[in-house]
This record gives structure tokens, sequence and C-alpha cells, in this order.
């Protein structure tokens, strides 16, 4: 289990130091710092063991967080708590920076009790912990309200409370995925996967039971009894279901609920949450396609053409698009020449980037450009071309995923699935979106 | 103005104050290309924007980023006649430019130009580069050159200083590239410059080129005490630049007395007192009240004194001022500073061992003790203990093992290991009395067992088995020592091999009953580790043999499965052996097999071979310091001399001033080549090999063969042990090739007889006599060693070993030994038969070390084998015709071998012609024109082929001479005979 939590600033200063465990000593914050921040060389694994102990750490802007366990701990445990603490901390004071958490300290302190217990991850939930951890100072709590979070808390639903009641029952669904792609220059995929995450935000009244459908391939084909699969949407799956590799649920999805009756229900915690994420693989439709064509001239230049097609329907748009094309590192100027956009050469990123504001479907958009080149005296250095790569932005799923129906159940106050207004957005993202040139 | 280059500043503030490394590169990118576009552009750079734009390459560069252009504007730099743009592309060049860079031709052309410029300025910039790129190729081409500006007579100071010292750096690169000349000697007479940085600079390039030649460079001693004396005595106001805290020229002094330490103290007596002068002057420096309280003055001061003071150690000729310093050292000892402390302890340690200043530190005994207790820094604490070893002698070896012993126990982990061993040395190499040295070894395991090596406890136990007297007491003290309720492993090992042997020696006192003591040898046993498991059992079966009345108790504990069954096979072998022994045999058995330990051969402690593996660095200033003595004709060759030729590490020698005893039994133990742990491994498996094969050596393995020989026969174990004792002897019995020489060989006089005759007495003393019996049949002899046994006590650990003193003789000689028992019986006789094949000729003489133990004392003798060429010779008869024809065939010069020499017999014209045919050779009468002649010729057989031989000898009665003339086929077998017959008449 997490032994302890210290949180340090850019230059190793210690900004918050949370010790759980006895077997964690003041030296553990030191050999991090010495190890890892202050490294010779760039510290790239997220993991290090210095002395037997392990460190897990995540940098936010240029805030080191770092978990450290002396045990055996499930490395994706602490990294799912670390991230779940940074997200805690961005709901209680916004950014994450060096200011914020030296004017939040004693906040923060106050988070970690409630977050870890013995180095045992507690109630994570945002919604819950705003309930008892505020900022506006301490409140007196009478007898009832302590009695009200105790139960909550320790109760079976302990991201819910009771008694929660809104004039207009309303929510909220966005689907985020992020597309990453590996591509040859010859435009062979070689490799693809769409990571999506499902979030919700939930004005509910009362306890509502919720029942969520999606076109998985599994839950579809059970239920495929009685009616063929529908007609495929804008993202171009055939059959109209998808193949999810794997997913994750919030944990008030009721998970023997899903194994037997591949149904998703749960009681949703109250404000926003995110219900599951989910990866795939197979018959993803990728946005764009990036042709690029470089021509060395002689030792001293070079010729670059990046043609970018967008594949999705004509009616929709992508927006902040951005392509990015490494030069080699002896570049000593770069003309360039695009149809629309702006295209730049940043020296200090070493790249031409090409930012577009908006980009429809089905359209073909060009750059060209010259670069000329230092001839180097290190002739044994050749530059490996990195390739070419994009961010985008597009208002449908890349995986073909779709929210079949969203259906909201209150026995005891009288509203029914109908007078809830539901909202559901589709996004999808660039990840490492990649092509080799 | 325009040289303070904004644009740089500009930037590295910009670096400076980036938050983060992404940050950073991202500025270090902008700057690259916005350099890159700018060497690249059309518009050509003036001389200070390409200086900038370097500059700021070099500092991107020293940030850790790759540069890999811009070397060019570096190189075109050079050219400029503006000097801050000519150090910046030198210094570009020195950092940025790898040796094997195609620029580094225009490099050196440009140093070339510069170094032939007239401005000192750009030379002295070139020397910098020079020195500062250091390769092997920048040696080769410049290195020629550089005397000639070192020696140059209008040569600037700074030229002369940059060059001595770029010339010292390219000799320390390739020694082989500076050129010997006749500048050598104009480089000694820099000492005299008028610039005392010229003369700091020589100092340093001398000092490295004594190092290679020392002989060149002798005139700069006389000259180096002569500036010295002039520094010395010069107030701190004359050398104004130079001073540094008020200390005239701190460092040009240290390096003078530095140089000074490569060669001996100077002969001339004038140039000897003036040397002593100076060094009188520095020591009355230092007691003279400090001109400033600056650390920096003391600093200085305390520099020179030190080196002062290792100059002394160096010459250790002048007994005064060997003495001044040691008490300039002890009053050191005292001081606030920790780093004084620490010098003055090093110092200390080196002057403890000059036979003129053992005394004086010895006076500062009780100062060290304290220092031992009270100091906080635990390296000074240990510079105290190597101090303290070093100034160790017989008279005050007891308290200061005492007050180690009780350092001991509260000394740092990291040099308890260490401090151990020094004790462990101490007391054996003074033990007068050896009650004392039981004590303190029992007493050092006690308190850090943990750190007490097998070493220590080896040769405990071998010097309480060779010590009869120490036995009973030994046995005591041990029981005593067991009975503590928590006691070290090593102490149970000890206690163990101990009670096993001696246990009968106390078992009288009803305190320490035979019951008692397996009990409490028991006791212990399931807290040890297997290795002592496994010698306690050993020690259980021993007990067997000293108390039958106990003998059923320990059958129990060999029984029971958890070590009949245990899972380490070694413990299970023994208990399962020791068992069967203890039932099945009877006590004449028992006590054969189960016998006393015999005495160890005397050796080398190897607690010192480990004491010097461990820490070199001292030991050797100790040791080459002893060997400096020993050349001496004084008193330290005598002493010396007397302890290599007893190397008897274990029992003290006595007599001897201390200090030079110590270097000369550390000499000794050098000059002993066999100094592995041979013996010691054979202490630590002797409780098995006792069991086994009555001390054969053997490996456990044998065991139970042996064991069931044994029981068979019950005779004289080991060589009716087939399988253990031809394991063990074939160990033993090797022919050992090399320099074997080991002792010195005895019987010479009774080896000549041997020449001409075949059986006889060898060697014979009051122990051993040695006779021999040898017959040969042409290539191939057999010679047939007796050994008689003259003591009505029977000689153990009988062994002998030929060795071949030229490692050649492999191949010449085969030969083969049929090897004795490993005992010769009181008064018996047993018989060795060596066969030997002679391959070819062969002039050095095979040597037979005899070994063995005589009542506890390892005895070792070392023969000459009487084994010559001409055993393998035959007589041959021929006629004079034929014998001249052979001999004017053999006349060449180096087949011919004559010599003319004094009679050593009285000229008995039938003896020698007996001599002469016992020798080998046929006489050949009728065939000299003098009848007095002897003529004769002989064939020596080996299996390569045969050799004719000729001989010719002329007596002359007037003058007592005989001129003796050999003629051979080959060279050396003449001149070998010339020189066996010349022996003989």
């Amino acid at each position: 289990m997490i032994g302890g939590l210290f949180i340090y600033n850019h230059k190793g200063e210690v900004l918050i130091s949370r010790v759980y465990r006895d077997d964690i000593g003041r030296e553990a914050v030191d050999a991090f710092r010495v190890n890892v921040i202050h490294a010779r060389q760039q510290v790239r694994s997220p993991v290090s063991s210095i002395g037997r102990t392990s460190f897990f750490h995540v940098k936010r802007s240029n805030i080191w967080l770092c978990a450290v366990a002396k045990k055996n701990v499930s490395a994706s445990l602490v990294f799912q708590f670390l991230y779940k603490m940074i997200e805690v901390m961005v709901s209680y004071f916004g950014k994450i920076n060096e200011e914020n958490i030296k004017n939040n300290f004693v906040l923060i302190y106050e988070l970690l009790d409630e977050l870890l217990d013995y180095g045992y991850p507690q109630n994570t939930d945002t919604g819950v912990l705003k309930t008892y951890i505020t900022q506006q100072g301490v409140r007196a709590q009478t007898k009832e309200e302590t009695t009200r979070i105790t139960n909550q808390v320790t109760g079976q639903i302990a991201w819910r409370r009771e008694g929660i009641k809104y004039r207009r029952n309303e929510l909220f669904l966005d689907v985020i995925e992020s597309v990453n792609l590996l591509m040859s220059p010859q435009g062979q995929v070689l490799s693809a996967h769409v990571s999506g995450r499902v979030r919700m935000k939930s004005y509910l009244s009362g306890m509502p039971e919720c029942k969520f459908g999606i076109n998985d391939k599994v839950v579809v084909d059970s239920r495929r009894g009685g009616g063929a699969g529908e007609a495929s949407g804008g993202g171009g799956g055939k059959s109209g279901h998808i193949a999810i590799d794997d997913c994750q649920f919030h944990q008030c999805v009721k998970l023997s609920k899903f194994d037997t009756e591949h149904s998703i229900s749960f009681i949703p915690p109250d404000g926003e949450f995110e219900l599951m994420t989910y990866r795939t693989t197979k018959d993803i439709s990728l946005p764009f396609r990036v042709i690029p064509l470089v021509r060395e001239t002689g030792r001293s230049g070079m010729e670059v053409k990046v043609v970018v097609k967008s594949n999705f329907k004509p009616s929709l748009l992508a927006q902040k698009v951005e392509v990015r094309i490494p030069t080699p590192l002896n570049t000593s100027g770069v003309q360039v020449v695009c149809m629309k956009g702006r295209a730049r050469y940043k020296a200090s990123d070493n790249a031409i980037v090409w930012k577009i504001k908006r980009m429809g479907g089905m359209k073909e958009l060009q750059l060209s450009a010259e670069i000329d080149m230092l001839s180097s005296t290190d002739k044994a250095k050749k530059w490996t071309r990195p390739p070419i790569s994009m961010n985008f932005e597009v208002p449908f799923a890349p995986s073909g995923f779709k929210v079949r129906y969203l259906k909201v159940f209150e026995s005891k106050l009288n509203y029914s699935d109908h007078d809830v207004i539901k909202w559901v957005r589709y996004i999808g993202k660039s990840g490492f979106y990649e092509t080799r040139c | 103005v325009k040289d303070s280059m904004r644009g740089l500043a500009v930037f590295i503030s910009d670096i400076r104050n980036c938050k983060s490394k992404e940050a950073e590169e991202k500025r270090i990118n902008k700057e690259l290309a916005n350099i890159r576009s700018k060497f690249k552009g059309d518009k050509a750079l003036d001389g200070y924007q390409k200086k900038k734009y370097v500059c700021k390459l070099l500092f991107i560069f020293l940030l850790g980023n790759d540069i890999d252009f811009g070397h060019m504007e570096a190189v075109n730099l050079l050219n400029s006649n503006k000097y801050t743009e000519k150090q910046i592309g030198y210094l570009f060049i020195s950092v940025l430019i790898s040796e094997n860079n195609e620029l580094m031709r225009l490099v050196q052309q440009n140093l070339k130009n510069d170094l032939a410029s007239r401005n000192p300025v750009h030379v002295n910039l070139a020397l910098e580069c020079i020195a500062n790129i250091g390769s092997k190729e920048m040696a080769e081409m410049f290195a020629p050159e550089i005397p000639k500006l070192l020696v140059m007579g209008d040569a600037g100071d700074t030229v002369k200083q940059s060059a001595a010292l770029c010339l010292l750096k390219l000799f320390r690169t390739a020694p082989e590239m500076v050129p010997i000349g006749d500048w050598t000697s104009r480089v000694i007479h820099l000492l005299n410059d008028q610039h005392m940085g010229v003369v700091t600079a020589a100092v340093s390039l001398i000092e490295a080129l004594v190092k290679r030649n020392p002989d060149d460079f002798k005139g700069c001693v006389s000259l180096s005490i002569s500036r010295l004396a002039r520094i010395v005595t010069s107030s701190y106001t004359d050398l104004q630049d130079y001073t540094y805290y008020f200390v005239p020229a701190p460092w040009l002094s240290v390096k003078l007395l530095r140089l000074l330490q490569n060669y001996p103290p100077p002969e001339d007596t004038t140039v000897r007192n003036r040397l002593a002068e100076c060094l009188e002057t520095i020591l009355n420096k230092a007691v003279e009240p400090p001109k400033s309280k600056k650390v920096q003055h003391s600093n200085a001061k305390n520099a020179v004194l030190f080196e002062a003071i290792s100059l002394i150690i160096h010459m250790d000729s002048d007994p005064s001022l060997l003495v001044r310093a040691c008490s300039q050292l002890g009053q050191f000892l005292s001081n606030r500073e920790t780093n004084l402390r620490y010098l003055a302890l090093e110092s200390m340690c080196l002057l403890a061992t000059s036979e003129f200043s053992h005394d004086a530190v010895k006076r500062h005994q009780e100062t060290v003790v304290t220092a031992l207790k009270s100091e906080r820094d635990v390296s000074v604490r240990q510079r105290a203990v190597d101090l303290l070893y070093a100034m160790c002698d017989r008279s005050n070896a007891e308290e200061i093992v005492g007050e180690m012993l009780t350092y001991l126990e509260t000394a740092d982990y990291s040099i308890r290991g260490e401090l151990v061993l020094k004790i462990a040395i101490l007391a054996e190499k003074y033990a007068s009395d050896y009650t004392w040295y039981v004590d303190t070894i029992l007493n050092l395991i006690r308190l850090a067992g943990d750190f007490v090596s097998e070493e220590v406890w080896y040769r405990v136990i071998q010097i309480v088995i060779n010590r009869e007297d120490v036995q009973a007491y030994a046995a005591k003290t041990v029981f005593e020592a067991l009975e503590a309720p928590a006691c070290h492993e090593n102490m149970v090992k000890v206690g163990g091999y101990i009670l096993g042997e001696f246990g009968n020696l106390i078992a009288g006192d009803a305190r320490s009953s035979p019951s008692t003591q397996f009990q409490l040898l028991h006791g212990k046993f399931h807290l040890c580790s297997p290795p002592t498991r496994a010698l306690l059992l050993s020690a259980y079966i021993k007990l067997v043999n000293l108390f039958p009345e106990i003998r059923e108790d320990i059958i129990a504990v060999l029984e029971s499965d958890a070590n009949l069954r245990n899972s380490n096979v070694e413990i299970q072998q023994r208990a399962s052996e020791y068992l069967s022994l203890a039932r099945n045999s009877t006590q004449d058995v028992l006590a054969t097999v189960l016998e006393e330990m015999p005495p160890f051969p005397e050796r080398e402690s190897s607690i010192l071979a480990q004491l010097r593996k461990k820490k070199p660095a001292v030991e050797d200033a100790i040791r080459a310091r002893g060997e400096k003595q020993q050349q001496r004709p004084a008193s330290g060759a005598a002493d010396g001399a007397a302890a290599s030729a007893a190397p008897t590490a274990a029992t003290p020698t006595s007599g001897g001033g201390g200090g030079v005893k110590l270097q000369g039994d550390i000499a000794g133990a050098e000059s002993n080549t066999d100094s592995d742990l041979l013996g010691l491994d054979f202490g630590g498996s002797a409780p098995a090999a006792a069991a086994g094969g009555g001390g054969a050596g053997g490996g456990s393995v044998d065991l139970l063969s042996s064991i069931l020989d044994v029981g068979v026969s019950s005779s004289s174990s080991s060589s009716a042990a087939p399988s253990a004792a031809s394991g063990a002897s074939a160990q033993r019995k090797t022919v050992v090739v090399g320099a074997g020489a080991s002792g010195s060989i005895v019987g010479e006089e009774n080896w000549h007889k041997f020449v001409c005759k075949n059986s006889g007495v060898l060697y014979e003393n009051d122990i051993l006599q040695v006779g021999v019996k040898c017959d040969y049949q042409q290539s191939s002899g057999r010679i047939v060693v007796y050994y008689g046994n003259k003591t009505p006590a029977p000689l153990a650990q009988f062994a002998s070993v030929i060795n071949l003193p030229d490692s050649s003789l492999t191949n010449q000689l085969g030969i083969q030994v049929k090897p004795v028992g490993d005992r010769v019986g009181a008064s018996e006789q047993v018989n060795e038969v060596i066969t030997v094949d002679c391959m070819a000729e062969f002039s050095a003489c095979p040597l037979l070390n005899i070994r063995f133990v005589y009542s506890g004392v390892a005895q070792s003798i070392t023969l000459k084998l009487p084994l010559t060429i001409n055993k393998f010779m035959q007589s041959s008869e021929m006629d004079s015709a034929t014998f001249f024809q052979h001999w004017k065939q053999l006349s060449q010069p180096e087949q011919e071998c004559q010599k003319i020499f004094q009679a050593k017999f009285p000229m008995d014209a039938e003896t020698t012609k007996t001599k002469i045919l016992g020798f080998g050779f046929s006489l050949l009468s009728n065939i000299d024109s003098n009848p007095a002649n002897f003529v004769g010729a002989g064939i020596v057989q080996t299996k390569s082929g045969n050799i004719g031989s000729l001989f010719r000898l002329e007596p002359n009665q007037q003058a007592q001479m005989y001129r003796l003339t050999v003629h051979s086929i080959k060279p050396g077998v003449s001149k070998r005979l010339c020189e066996l017959l010349e022996t003989q008449i």
C-alpha cells in the first residue's frame, strides 16, 4: 500500500509531504529528488525503484506528484489513485501549479487525510468529498448532519447522498474518443487504436436507477433474438455494432448485472463523473490521411510536400487541425507555402507547424516547404526522420461507438424517463496520430 | 564596448530564467536555428559576430547539448589578429574538436604559425591550446619544437612558463615523443631563473622528467637546494607576488622538496649541510608564532613543513632532524585541525619505521592512544591504529594490544576487520607468553567475532597444536569462554577444535568433566551454521576417542535424524561415517584413526598476507623502507638477514631493535615464496583428515574408503589405504619445476664423491641419514634413496619432493618417483626409488627436498641429487688412429674445452686412473707420446642420441697442475664434463 505521498515543484523543492506508514523515512523525499528530478539523465519511467522503495510519479505542468511504497503494490492502482487525486484537486482549486498548491496546502493535507487511510485509498469521489471538505471554513455541523455524512460514507452507495432535488431533471452524456495511429509512408496502417471515455453529468432527483445501452457487439449479440442490426451511422461501422476490446466502469455500475445480462445499470453520482472507459482496435474510421513526399536535394537542401485528406461526411467540420512536420536538426532556413491555414517554421521545436482552424469532410489540402540545411561536420550522424504528427477534433466517434439508449427509473419520486432531458455529444480527438515519412 | 557581446549575455540570462528543462531546450533550439541561419546566410560575418556565435555554441555545448557545426568558423577565428577572437577560437577548438577531426590539420597549421609568431601573447595561446588538446598527435608534432622555446634566450617569462607546462602535459601523454637532447641540462638552469613563475613551472616539468631518467638531471639537486635556501631564508616581503599569506613561495618550496625526494641525500657535504640548514629553518619557522590568524597562512606553512618532514623521512640519515620532525608532529597530534592530526599520524607512521626516530615516536604512545579514544573523525582514528601498529615492539606490545582490544569494543564497523587482523598479528609476533596470546585471541573472538576472519582462528589453533605448553591452558580457557551464555560461532569453532584435541587435559577437573565438555559443545550445536556443525561432529568423534565413557551420548547425537538425515551432504556424510566408526571399531582403531593432530609445518603467518591484501599501500610503504634499510651495511642488514634466514613467523624471534626487526620479518616473509594458504586449508579440514588418514590431507571424499581400509588392516593408515593415500601422495610427491630454492642446499661435499662412484651416504645429521645407491644402464638409471631415522621417535609427515632448479631440465630428464610412506618409524629405514631417463644432455642438477616433522618441529632439508651427465657415459675403446681421427673431427673451438687447474688431491697416477674409470671414460694406452698423460673416450647415451667424447689429461708434477682437454660433439657436454672431472682430481 502507498506509504507516503510527496508533491515537488520543478526545482525539486518539497511542497507537500505526507507519510502514511512508518516504513517510509524522511530520506525517501530526498531519494526521489536526487535520483529522479535532478537525475543527470532524464528519467522517463514513471516508476523508479530506489533502494528497495518504489516511487510512482506523474507530472502536471511543473509539479511532480510522487507516491512512495515499500511494499509490492499494484502500480496501476497507485497511478489510478494519483490521477484521481489530480482530478479532486482540480475540482477544488483549478489548475495545478505551484502557486495554487502553496495557497491551498491546508486543504490538500485535509484531502490527503481523507483520500488515503494508512495508505489504502478511500473515497475519491469529488462530489461526496465536497459535502464534508469545504473551502468555506469550518461549518458547525448539526448532529443529524454528521450522522448523515457518516451513514453515507460508510453506506452501500457511498457516491450519492439521499434527498437530492432538482426542478429540471437533466443529464448530459459525452463520448470522448482519442484516436492513435501509426501509418507507413505508403499509407499502410501499422497500428491503430481508439481509447474512449463516456463522461456523464447528471442532475437527477432522488435515487434514480439508470440503464445504459450501447452498440457493443457482445451486448447486441445477446439481444439479437428478434431484430437485426440497425443501419450504420456516420462513423462507417458496417454492421452497426462495434467490438470493444476492454472496458472499465465507474464503481456505481452493477457489475453482477453486466456479467449476467450484459446490461449497464447504475445509480449515478450527482454531478460529473466518468461512467466508463473502453478501447477498440478494429474497424476504426480514420478521420484524416496524411500523404508525405520528401525529397532530398543534395546535402544542403530538402523539399517536403504534405497532402492532408479528410475522410468523413462533408457535412461535418473538423476543428483545431494542426500538422507538425519535423525538420532536420541542422536546418538553417525554411520557406513554406500552403493552400489553407497558417504554416510556420518553429525553430524552438525543430518543426514546421501548420494550423488549420476548420476543415470540412472529404477535402484535400496541400503544403510544400523547402528546407535549407547547414552541412554538418559530423557525417556519422544521420537524421532519422521522425514521423509527421497531427492534432484535430472531430464531432463523431471514430470507433463507431453509439449510445443506443439511456433510461432513467425513479420509483419513489414522480418523474419518468420521458421527463428527463438528455443530451448526447460525440467528440473524436487525436492521440498520437502519426505518419512516417 | 563592442567586445562585451550583449547577445551572449542576453542568451545566457534567458537560459538562466527558464523554468523547466523543456523551456530551456526550446530556447536552445531557437538559438541554434538562428546561428545556423547566420552561418548559412550569404552575408559575410565580421570577426565580432563570429566570435559571439562561437561563444554561444560553446556555452550550449557546455550545457550538455551536441554541437555539430561551427567548427569551421572557430578555425577562421584563429586567423584573426585580435586577442579575444583568437582566444575564443582556441577555446572552442580545445573543448570541441576531437582528435581525429579533419579540421585538425588546419588547426595544426595555425598553431605552427602562432608558435613562430613574434607576439608572445599569440605564442602563449598556441601553447595553451596544444596542452589542452594534449593528444598523441600533438605530442608527435610539437614535442620537438617546444623545448626550443623553453631554452630560447630571448623568450619572455610567460612563454617559458607556458612552454614548460605544455611540455609537461605532452610528456604525460606520450613520454616517448619528448626528445632527450642538449636542452635537458639547460632546463635545469631554469631553476635559477629570475622569474618565480618560470621556476615553479620548470620544477613541475623537471620532476616528471626525473622520473624517467634520474641520472640526466642529477645536477638539479644542488640547484634546487640553493633555490630552496634562498626562498627559506628570504623574508616574506622579498618575494612580493609570490608570497602567500606571509609564507614565501609555498608552492615552489613544496615542489622543490618533492623533487629532492627523487634522489638520495646529496653526497657532497657542503650541499648536504646546506639542505640540512634549509630543513632546520623550516622546522624553526614552524615553531615561530604565526604571522596571521588566517587559516590560509597556517595551511601554507604546514604544507611546506609536511613536505620537509617527508623529505627528512626519505633521506633518513640525520637523527637530530628526524627526532625534531617527530616532536613537531607530536605537537600536531593535539592540534585543533583534524587534517593536521591526520597528516601528523600518517607521517609518524613512516617515522616509526626509521631506526633513528622509532624511540622518539614511541614517546607519543599515550597521545596516540588518547587520540584513538577521543577522536571524532574515523579516518584519524584509523591512522592512529596504523601508527600504534607501526610503533609496536616487544617492550610495549602488551600495552598496545590491550589498548587496541579496548578500542575494538567501540570501534567503527568499517575498521574492525583490519583492527582484528592487526591485533592478531601483534599478539602473535610479540608474544613472549603464549597464555597471553591465547587470552588475547579468545578475547578478540569474544569482542568482534564477526570480524575475525578464518585465518585468525586457524592460526590460533596451529599455534596451540604446535606448542605443547599452552594446550592445557588453551583447553581450560576455551572451556570457560564457551560457558558464556552467548558466544560467537568462531569461538565455538575454536572451542570444538581444541576440546576435541585436548579435552583430556582438563578432564581431571570436576567442573569440566567429559560429559560437561560434551554438553557444553552440544549446547551450541543447533545455533551454528553447517560448516561449524560439521566441525563439531569431528570434535565429537574425537571426544569418543578421548573419553570412551561418553561414547553412548555421542552415538545418540550422531544417530539423530537431524544429523544422519541432514540435507547438508557434508554433515550427513560425517554423521554416518563417524557413527559407524564409533560403533564398530575397537579402541585401538579409534586411537590410531583419531590420533592427536600432528604439528603444523611452520610457515609465514597468513594473517600478515591477509593484512597486506587489505592495506597494500601502508604495508608496501613500510616494507619498502624495510628493504631499503636492509641494503644499508649497518645493523639493519644483519637483523634483516637473520630474520629472513629463519622465517619463523610463528615463534617470535628475539633481540634486535624493534622497528628494524619488524621490517626484517616482513621482508623475510616476502622471501618465502610459498605464501599460499595451503597450510591453513590443511588446518581447516584437519579434523576430517585426521579421522580418515592420520593427517593424510585427503579430502573427506576419500574418507569412507580409508576408514574401511583402516577397519580391515588397522595398520599405519595412509600407506594401507590405497585410494586415499594415492590421492594424497599424488598431491605431495610431484616433481616440482622451477626455482624451488627453499632453504640452502646441504651436503655439497658428499655430493662430489658421487661423481665417480655410485653408492654411499649422501647426507647425515642427528636425525636422519640419507643413503644413495644407483645403477645406470645406457640412457636410464635407477636411484634408490634410503632414509634412515636415527632417533627413537617417528618422523611424521615425511615427504620428499624433487625440485628441478632449471625448467629446461623437464625436457632433459624424465624422472619418476616411487614414493615412500609419510612416516618413518623410530630407527626405521625406508627407501624411495627414483627412475631417471636421460632425454638429452643436461648440466643442472636436480634437488631433493625432504620435509618432515620431528618432535613438533618441522624440518626441511634440500640435497643435490647425485645425478650428473657422466653417469650416462659408457667407456669406449679405440686404437690410436681412430682416436686421433675423432680428436681432429671434434676440434672446433666450441666443441673443445680446456682447463688448466691446481690439483685438488695428491697426484697419484693409480687413484686418478680409478677415478677416471669411475667417471665413465675408458683409459687408452699407447696413444699419447707422453706415457704420464691420460687419454680416453666415452659415449654419453641419451634418448635423443649418443654423444661421443674424448679427453686428454696432462699432469705436471712440478707445478702440481693438470691440463685437461675434453672434446665432445656437443659444446655443453664438453664443458660440463670438464667441470665435473676438474672437481675430482
